[in-house]
């Protein structure tokens, strides 16, 4: 099990004292938690992209190169990448450079974005989001995997004799992961390529993240990667920790009453009762992280949302502590328990060079022999 | 079993949109089972699912007793949409109700459109206010839509030509002839029965 952090990148007012960080405060704060994230051990940290005020988010290869510069072990990823208007031949090339320079700890979760003028801002229209997913993600797999490529399609102008560069590292590309809050055409996509589905699950109630994920677990099956038990699952989730419970929900209740994105709405109670969000002591985010599995099976990426609606850089990176040293260990060895044997892990740099190397072996036979 | 829901927007209690829902739906069922159908009726009081419908608005999505009612809508043969006037149009819980239905939920549906206020002047809100709501969520709304002001509700002309409850049986029978007509329809569920990846890769979706 891959255990790591996700952020959106949000400037967002701190509701306790109503300052707002500067951009540049904010932008240092990210290297900041994802340097802290390696420290403490997680697996992972997948950085978002908005190209809108109130983010920083934009530019995100800029940012994990520097990330990467500064860590050595610690995955680096996207959440989520905007395959709608992005150009996928830059997708192709930003990411492979950064897999050349971050020697593999590379993947990206691929995502539509839903903010409407971002789209005429590239030159789309937000209602060929699914379209525009589909056919670029498409293009994109393609620049990865072939040397050269003649490409004509709707939304780009048409490619011939192309050649992406750099090739990605040792000929593998990235693994892929299709991110989505709501699209069963996202779920379809991931299973129709064998890659990996990511439930955003924590703005929405578990019953709907059980559909995604079983939808895609079983179109996974039907196109032949695999039992659909052997699908690579990732998701969601949102926590704030303190020894002592009820200290959690005491200093996080101002952050959820003003959050950008539910805030003014449910109470905290009402939110944690429908969704992921677990607000408490490190046991409770434990027994709580532990159960999303009876509902999406076993699966192989958790990714936790820390550093959010204003909460103040000092407190994340303690959040950041906590979790890596009474959480994670915990989750870990205990997912670990209850997987079976014949469940993958999420594939790595490492095991799809391992992989290619395989198919290479058995499709030619005669040259181990000579070798 | 013919399944009838009615949405009513009444605030008050007891509330004269709620009798005018009551009416509509007992002379549905009375018109159905003329044709030969059995039919229940189930009502959403939206007063009731208030707060969880501005929480829906907020985070997206329906919880507890408003997933429940989002969900019998979407299932429905048909329904009955009876709101109270507010400031010249269907009242603000009323639209939001609309507003957080799943897309398509009332597509091809029958609907049945009826509104009350204080006096007739506001009649006209049935065809201005309501009628294009309907059609932007692509309903099959009958052709009479039920006006009842106060005045009406004493009026007293019980089968005269014109008067309430005759409007009432006329609005119920067109609606009782509608769902006859288009039988029992489930919505699509896309998750049991995605389009298929080549489809969505070619254009097809």
């Amino acid at each position: 099990m891959q255990i790591g952090i996700f952020t959106v990148g949000d400037v967002t007012p701190d509701p306790t004292t109503g300052r707002t960080p500067t951009e540049h405060e904010r932008i240092k704060a990210t290297i900041a938690i994802a340097r802290k994230a390696e420290e403490v051990g997680l697996d992972v940290v997948a950085l978002g992209e908005h190209h809108n005020p109130p983010f920083i988010a934009s530019a995100p290869t800029t940012t994990l190169a520097y990330i990467a510069a500064q860590t050595e072990r610690v995955i680096l990823s996207t959440a989520t990448t905007l395959i709608t208007t992005t150009d996928p031949v830059l997708i192709a090339e930003n990411y492979a450079k950064l897999q050349h320079l971050s020697d593999g700890r590379v993947d990206l979760m691929m995502g539509r974005g839903n903010t409407g003028p971002v789209y005429p801002w590239f030159g789309k229209d937000i209602r060929d989001g699914i379209e525009l997913a589909i056919e670029n993600y498409h293009l994109l797999h393609r620049l990865w995997r072939e040397d050269v490529v003649d490409w004509e399609g709707r939304f780009r102008t048409p490619l011939q004799g192309f050649t992406s560069t750099p090739r990605p590292l040792d000929g593998v590309p990235p693994f892929v992961w299709h991110g989505s809050i709501r699209s069963p055409e996202i779920a379809e996509q991931a299973a129709y390529y064998g890659e990996g589905f990511f439930a955003n699950h924590i703005f929405w109630p578990a019953s709907h993240t059980q559909r995604m994920v079983d939808l895609y677990r079983r179109r996974f099956e039907h196109y032949g990667h695999g039992t659909a038990d052997q699908a690579i699952v990732g998701l969601g989730g949102q926590l704030f920790m303190r020894a002592n419970s009820q200290d959690a929900v005491d200093e996080f209740r101002p952050y959820f009453d003003n959050a950008p994105v539910y805030g003014h709405g449910p109470s905290l109670e009402d939110f944690t009762r429908e969704t992921p969000l677990t607000v408490g002591s490190p046991q409770q985010v434990i027994e709580r992280t532990l159960g999303f599995r009876e509902y999406v099976g076993d699966y192989q990426r958790q990714l936790f949302l820390m550093d959010h609606a204003g909460l103040p850089l000092k407190t994340v990176l303690e959040q950041l502590d906590i979790l890596g040293e009474e959480v994670v260990p915990v989750l870990r060895r205990e997912f670990a328990a209850l997987k079976p044997a014949h469940v993958p892990d999420a594939p790595t740099h490492a095991s799809l060079v391992e992989e290619a190397r395989q198919r290479h072996l058995d499709a030619s036979p005669a040259e181990e022999v000579s070798a | 079993m013919t399944s009838i829901v009615v949405v009513s927007a009444g605030l008050s209690v007891p509330s004269s949109t709620r009798i005018l829902a009551d009416s509509l739906a007992a002379s549905t069922q009375r018109a159905l089972a003329a044709l030969g159908q059995e039919s229940e009726i189930e009502v959403i009081e939206l007063r009731g699912l208030a707060h969880l419908i501005t929480d829906n608005q907020l985070t997206g999505f329906p919880t507890g007793a408003l997933a429940d009612a989002v969900r019998r809508v979407a299932e429905a043969d048909a329904v009955i949409a009876v709101t109270p006037v507010f400031s010249a149009s269907y009242s603000g819980l009323f639209k939001m109700f609309f507003d957080v239905l799943e897309d398509g939920a009332l597509e091809g549906k029958p609907v049945l459109v009826a509104a009350t206020a204080g006096t007739a002047r506001h009649s006209l809100v049935l065809d201005f206010a309501m009628r294009p709501l309907f059609a932007y969520l692509r309903a099959d709304v009958v052709p009479t839509g039920v006006f009842a002001a106060s005045s009406d509700f004493g009026s007293g002309s019980v089968g005269t030509t014109g008067s309430l409850s005759a409007r009432i049986d006329r609005a119920a029978g067109e609606l009782a002839d509608q769902v006859l007509r288009r039988g029992s329809v489930l919505p699509d569920d896309p998750f049991a029965d995605p389009t298929p990846f080549e489809d969505l890769l070619n254009g097809q979706s």
